[in-house]
């Protein structure tokens, strides 16, 4: 027996005081002498920046583990207001909205292998007006271009590319979510 | 400029007559999907990793008992009816889905909404700011405290209105659970009209978006009770293992 799902609806215009969250673009504090920070622009089918779009992504910590730790929306104990991660535990889990020129970035650690062998990722959820029904897909660190193409062998080059985040520096990789049109981005649908 | 007639027509036109469960993502009655929609087919993974069927966690340190009150927080008491909404959070295979995050916001009583992009003239209310959380418990049930909210304008069309609704944000135990959604109001007689409920074509799957006004959950002399179950989609790994990872 299986139930019908409750269908998905958009995020809508104005979630902007509900869902961001403070410290949710840092899973590890940008100043973590290990933290990579991964950044880049949500476009739509126009190549315009798309400034209220929602970037959700989970990873497994830098040994692979995807048991994650409550804490991404710690409380003040006094006031309540949401507080942060206390910098210790990591809780894998990142939410950013994107800026007025479209752009997100995120402060992280690079994931570990969840398994042995296994490419490692940060999943991704992209929510946006507009969009009926979010969007899953996957950030691929530049240095795992070959397992990549390895794991996914039936997606031509080209379209694949749309999965890695380039190295634009030390630690600093860049990736592009592209809703529509030329070099869109690869959406997975998970059955 | 687009008229409601118009709009009428284009969801007729898009009306498949069931079967489809989600929205689709190319819905021109909803003009905004025009060009945030992707052309290229999703790329099915019939085995998703570990990644995608594992999430984040919440715990004590991430929701407040009060977060679950809309009503509260302020100076004084929202203008507005106050309601409440429960139900419970389930996998495909009716499982509770338990102390997992659900987070929603919505308009005030006006239908204005406290963001600085939405300037229609209905007042703002200085009691109410309209986003909640909390986390299921054993049970999956979830439980908040607010006011209806009210209709409003958009640009969509000319004469665009939303149905009143509530805004929800949902994870389960898998990060390919992950879920957004709205949740309407019995008997509104914008249904027809609001293409993005009606960019879900199948009847059904819509009445799945309506809550249920339930007497017994009203409290006497104090608020209107309503309930809304909520199913999440998902791979089909999640239907077999045991939530337990
Ligand atoms: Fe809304």
């Amino acid at each position: 027996m299986t139930l019908p799902p409750t269908p998905a609806q958009t995020v809508g215009p104005f979630y902007g005081y509900a869902l961001p969250f403070y410290g949710g673009d840092e899973i590890v504090p940008a100043t973590h002498p290990e933290a990579i920070t991964v950044h880049g622009y949500v476009f739509d089918g126009a190549g315009a920046p798309v400034p209220d779009a929602l970037v959700e992504t989970w990873q497994a910590d830098q040994h692979g583990s995807l048991a994650g730790a409550p804490g991404s929306l710690r409380h003040d104990p006094v006031t309540s207001t949401v507080i942060g991660r206390d910098g210790v535990r990591f809780t894998g889990f990142g939410r950013v909205p994107t800026d007025a020129d479209g752009h997100w970035a995120l402060h992280t650690l690079p994931p570990g292998a969840h398994r042995p062998g296994a490419t490692p990722y940060l999943a991704v959820a992209v929510f946006a007006r507009g969009l009926l029904h979010h969007l899953h897909t996957r950030i691929y660190l530049s240095e795992h271009a070959d397992a990549l193409a390895a794991d996914l062998p039936a997606l031509a080059a080209d379209r694949r590319a749309t999965l890695l985040a380039t190295l634009e520096r030390d630690r600093l990789y860049r990736f592009d979510i592209r809703l529509q049109g030329e070099g869109e981005t690869v959406f997975f649908d998970f059955q | 400029m687009t008229t409601q007639h118009e709009i009428d027509a284009a969801i007729a036109k898009a009306a498949t007559g069931g079967g489809a469960h989600h929205p689709a993502r190319d819905y021109p009655p909803y003009r905004s999907s025009a060009l945030r929609h992707p052309k290229q087919s999703l790329v099915p993974v019939v085995d998703p990793e570990a990644v995608e069927l594992t999430g984040p966690v919440f715990g004590v340190t991430d929701v407040t008992e009060l977060d679950r009150d809309l009503t509260l927080g302020h100076h004084g008491e929202p203008h507005g009816q106050r309601i409440t909404v429960s139900g419970r959070v389930l996998d495909r295979a009716g499982r509770p889905v338990r102390g997992q995050l659900v987070e929603i916001w919505q308009a005030n009583a006006a239908g204005r909404y406290a963001h600085h992009l939405d300037q229609h003239p209905a007042p703002l209310d200085p009691n109410f700011t309209g986003f909640g959380r909390c986390r299921t418990d054993d049970d999956g049930a979830y439980a908040f405290t607010t006011i209806r909210p009210g209709a409003y304008p958009w640009r969509n069309h000319v004469n665009a209105w939303r149905p009143a609704h509530i805004h929800f944000s949902l994870f389960g135990t898998a990060f390919a659970q992950r879920m957004v959604t709205q949740m309407y109001f019995p008997g509104d007689p914008l249904f027809p009209y609001d293409p993005v409920l009606q960019s879900v074509t199948d009847q059904s799957a819509r009445d799945q978006l309506v809550a249920e006004y339930v007497h017994d959950l009203s409290t006497p002399e104090w608020s209107l009770g309503y309930r809304w179950d909520v199913v999440l989609d998902g791979p089909s790994a999640t239907l077999f293992e045991d939530g337990d990872r």
